[in-house]
């Protein structure tokens, strides 16, 4: 089958969340193809510092980031970008949330502290997001009107919950964000 | 995009050890933009033609993207190859015309109403 370029179109959500809170598993579980991942380069400042100058030794470390692709239709793919939260990445954030539909934050409510730093990084490039929250077993379930307000959101922000194994679950998750981007049209 | 594309054995590369300022003959990246990652990659159709030689990335390129679209990201992941790497190559390629290169829509996807239906529906015909 070819497929004409004009009669394409992508367009990218980005999955992103603390360390180990499941974003990888979400990526694996909601993509059509076997999750991939990019190689790539990032600068940072290192630890050490050049005592006379004063400037941060830049190193350049290369990552692997998560993504997976769902095709919406003959003419619509949706790509999904796993990315990880740490202030380091954020040269990745710039480009990922350029032309981004919005993102999906992922949280354990069991550490939503670790949530913020990301949240601010959502905030600061602007994203339209939605929370998912991903709650391990044997752990307690909050209410999700309690994630709302210990995370100090939006009333709007949806906040769902967010089975990161279980593919409905992670769906819905997107679904909800969606729906949300076009409430703000209204 | 049937599913069968899905079942490609992962691309094997006979020079994984070339160095890669050789594959890329010394060229500086192009800005992050140009090549974005969810940027569509497909082969020009009629490239057989073509007079030059390719390097094995370069074929293995060309080779994922003979009959359909593929994001730039979905190149990198599926060559093995830095993402920088393969936009310098992917930058040959187009000058070369051997690939057609779709870049996202300028405007803001998210605030585009009827994409933003489009991309609803198929996620619930998906959940369905
Ligand atoms: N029991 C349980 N384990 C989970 C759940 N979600 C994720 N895990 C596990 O937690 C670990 C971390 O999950 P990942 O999906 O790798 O998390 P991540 O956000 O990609 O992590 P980093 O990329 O390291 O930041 C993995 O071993 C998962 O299998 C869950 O809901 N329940
Ligand atoms: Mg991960």
């Amino acid at each position: 089958m070819y497929l004409d370029a004009d009669d394409v179109r992508s367009v990218k959500v980005l999955v992103v969340g603390p360390f180990g809170v499941g974003k990888t598993t979400y990526i694996g579980n909601i993509s059509e193809i076997e999750p991939l991942q990019t190689e790539e380069e990032i600068t940072e400042a290192s630890v050490g510092y050049d005592d006379l100058s004063r400037t941060p030794e830049k190193t350049t470390t290369t990552v692997a980031m998560d993504f997976g692709r769902l095709t919406l239709s003959d003419e619509l793919v949706l790509y999904v970008f796993g990315t990880p939260g740490q202030e380091r990445f954020k040269e990745m954030w710039e480009e990922l949330s350029r032309g981004a539909l919005g993102a999906l934050l992922i949280v354990d409510p069991e550490r939503l502290d670790e949530s913020f730093p990301v949240l601010d990084l959502v905030e600061r490039f602007g994203l339209t997001y939605a929370v998912g929250v991903n709650h391990f077993e044997g752990t307690t379930t909050y209410p999700l009107d309690e994630v709302r307000e210990a995370l100090n959101l939006h009333p709007d922000t949806p906040v769902v919950a967010c089975d990161v194994r279980d593919q409905k679950s992670a769906l819905q998750a997107l679904i909800a964000l969606v729906q949300h981007l076009m409430s703000l049209l209204d | 995009m049937s599913d069968a594309h899905d079942s490609d054995p992962e691309v094997e590369l006979t020079s994984a050890l070339v160095p890669f300022f050789v594959i890329t003959n010394g060229r500086a990246l192009p800005p992050d933009q140009q090549y974005e990652r969810t940027a569509l990659v497909t082969a020009h159709q009629d490239t057989a033609a073509t007079a030059r030689t390719l390097a094995p990335e370069e074929q293995a390129i060309m080779d994922l993207v003979a009959n359909r679209m593929l994001a730039v990201a979905e190149i990198a992941g599926r060559t093995h190859l830095p993402l920088g790497i393969v936009r310098i190559l992917l930058a040959q390629l187009e000058e070369s015309g051997l690939v057609l290169v779709r870049k996202p829509a300028p405007r803001a996807d998210s605030k585009d109403r009827e994409l933003l239906s489009a991309v609803l529906e198929g996620l619930k015909n998906i959940g369905a």
